[in-house]
């Protein structure tokens, strides 16, 4: 019953849970509770609770995806292709002990220890926009930093032009790596800007809890603009290098995956449309079956935040 | 026990049976949208789920012919109709429900959206080769044709298969993710793979 009864709430300082889910919601998820409860990806979250962000663009003033669908529709190769296959398996992820490598060209490499990383900044909460490159969309509150809080400590050099992400790939861990999908491990880049911006967040947690496995536990990247694929789970390097990364899905479809993926509705993607979305858990009846797909916004809404990184770039061609 | 078999095959409940099972997917999904049981996306699931069931259908009519051979059960034959128009009702339910829950009905949109969208349009041909098929699937439709000329505008069942594959090859290749793609396929190959043989022996 995790799901819903949470004592401690009363306590904390930040928004609980409980506040952002409609009452309907919460009926649901205690439906649902029981066979939540069998599934090792859901034992006993830990509290994660950060302060609300003051980044400008951080705290976006939509309703909140239920925590329900935010840890049960997921797209994360390594545990199955899915998207109900991580919430299944993802329990086998072992979270503790984790390290993340900093290296590359920087003056300060490193080896992080999780407990290192999480006391490295304030933890902030964040209520972000997720759209995934397939048509749909969530609203997630994150718990994490500013990426550029160790990227400034650490001291990139003059050739620190872009930061690439490494996943774990473990095949023992994660049944997915098995499978041929994509070309093991899954990497990620952004440009030295991008990473740098304050809305790229170095994520611990979700819902004000630390994140679930399925969801890309212990630490991940959550940059907003840009289709979902570009925020890197389960992070284990994060290195600074001077030529572009070729990222997983770039390597895998080139004229579909593009380096930058900053969501965009005037440039289809050759599979989905991408003027519009579906907001996953909104509209009432049947589970939203009716509800209306919602217009997507240029940068995902956050052009006022990070337009001026793209300025004078051609976005068709830098899809 | 090969006699037992036979007349099961011919006993009259067995009819009223089959379309009870291959009305179940169906059943189960709307129940599923009754109880809200279909997950996060309960329009994608439904889409994909039908497509799913039109490709089991197809193939299922695709395998009697081998079935009834291999296994010297002609009597299955009085299935494959049923087993043909269910697979049309589920491709229809399939395009109706992308049309709806994905594109809310909106017509011009659609049509965009198959002229932009290869995948779509493989589907949406698939679809439309069919519609000759389920227009002609009635006794009197048989006679009026003439068997002769109705057999060979039913041989269209192996391109509408074929493009049925293509197009859910075409949608996963999205996300490069061919695990079940290949296994339709292997299964479309012995099928088909099966008839040319036979062809092949019988004309040699």
């Amino acid at each position: 019953m995790h799901l819903i009864h949470r004592p401690d709430e009363a306590d904390s300082a930040v928004t609980p849970r409980a506040v952002y889910e409609s009452r309907r919601k919460l009926l649901q998820a205690a439906a649902l509770a029981p066979l939540a409860s069998l599934l090792p990806a859901h034992a006993a979250p830990a509290k994660l609770a950060g302060v609300r962000s003051t980044v400008p663009g951080a705290l976006v003033m939509e309703q909140p995806t239920p925590y329900a669908d935010v840890t049960s529709y997921n797209n994360f190769y390594e545990f199955g292709t899915d998207k109900s296959e991580p919430a299944q398996y993802a329990g086998t992820l072992r979270t503790s002990p984790w390290q993340v490598s900093v290296e590359g060209e920087i003056g300060k490499p490193g080896v992080y220890d999780l407990d290192a990383l999480l006391k490295l900044a304030p933890i902030e909460e964040r209520i972000y926009r997720l759209r995934c490159v397939e048509g749909w969309s969530m609203v997630i509150p994150w718990e994490g930093w500013s990426l550029a809080n160790l990227i400034k400590k650490v001291e990139p050099n003059s050739r620190a032009k872009f930061v690439e992400f490494t996943t774990l790939a473990d095949p023992k861990q994660m049944p997915g790596v098995r499978a041929n999908v994509l070309d093991w491990p899954y990497v990620e880049g952004l440009r030295i800007d991008e990473a740098m911006h304050p809305l790229t967040l170095l994520t611990f947690g979700l819902y004000g809890e630390v994140l679930p496995k399925q969801n890309g536990a212990p630490v991940r990247v959550v940059v907003p603009w840009k289709y979902g694929f570009k925020s890197a789970k389960s992070i284990v390097k994060i290195r600074f290098v001077e030529k572009q990364p070729v990222s997983s899905w770039t390597k895998a479809a080139q004229q579909e995956y593009g380096f930058y993926s900053n969501v965009n509705p005037n440039v289809d993607h050759p599979r989905w449309s991408q003027a519009t979305e579906r907001r996953i858990g909104e509209g009432g009846s049947f589970g939203g079956l009716f509800a209306k797909r919602r217009p997507t916004l240029m940068f995902n809404g956050y052009e006022a935040q990070v337009g001026q990184l793209y300025a004078g770039m051609d976005l068709k061609k830098n899809y | 026990m090969p006699a037992a078999s036979r007349n099961l095959w011919l006993h009259p409940a067995a009819k009223p049976l089959l379309f009870v099972l291959c009305a179940l997917p169906l059943a189960w999904l709307v129940v599923g949208v009754f109880t809200q049981t279909l997950g996060a996306n309960p329009a994608e699931h439904l889409i994909r789920s039908l497509g799913d069931w039109t490709l089991r259908g197809l193939w299922l009519t695709l395998a009697i012919t081998p079935l009834r051979s291999v296994f010297k059960q002609p009597a299955l034959l009085r299935f494959r109709r049923m087993l043909g128009v269910w697979s049309f009702a589920y491709a229809s339910i399939h395009l109706l429900a992308y049309a709806l829950f994905d594109k809310g009905l909106d017509f011009d949109e659609i049509l965009r959206d198959i002229g932009k969208r290869p995948f779509i349009l493989m589907g949406f041909t698939a679809w439309l080769l069919m519609l000759p098929l389920a227009a002609t699937s009635f006794n009197r439709a048989i006679k009026a044709l003439g068997a002769k000329r109705w057999q060979a505008l039913h041989k269209l069942v192996y391109a509408i298969s074929v493009i049925a594959l293509l197009h859910f090859i075409w949608m996963r290749a999205g996300k490069h993710n061919f695990a079940e793609p290949t296994v339709y396929g292997v299964i479309l190959a012995g099928l088909l793979g099966w008839r040319v043989l036979k062809r092949w022996r019988g004309s040699a």
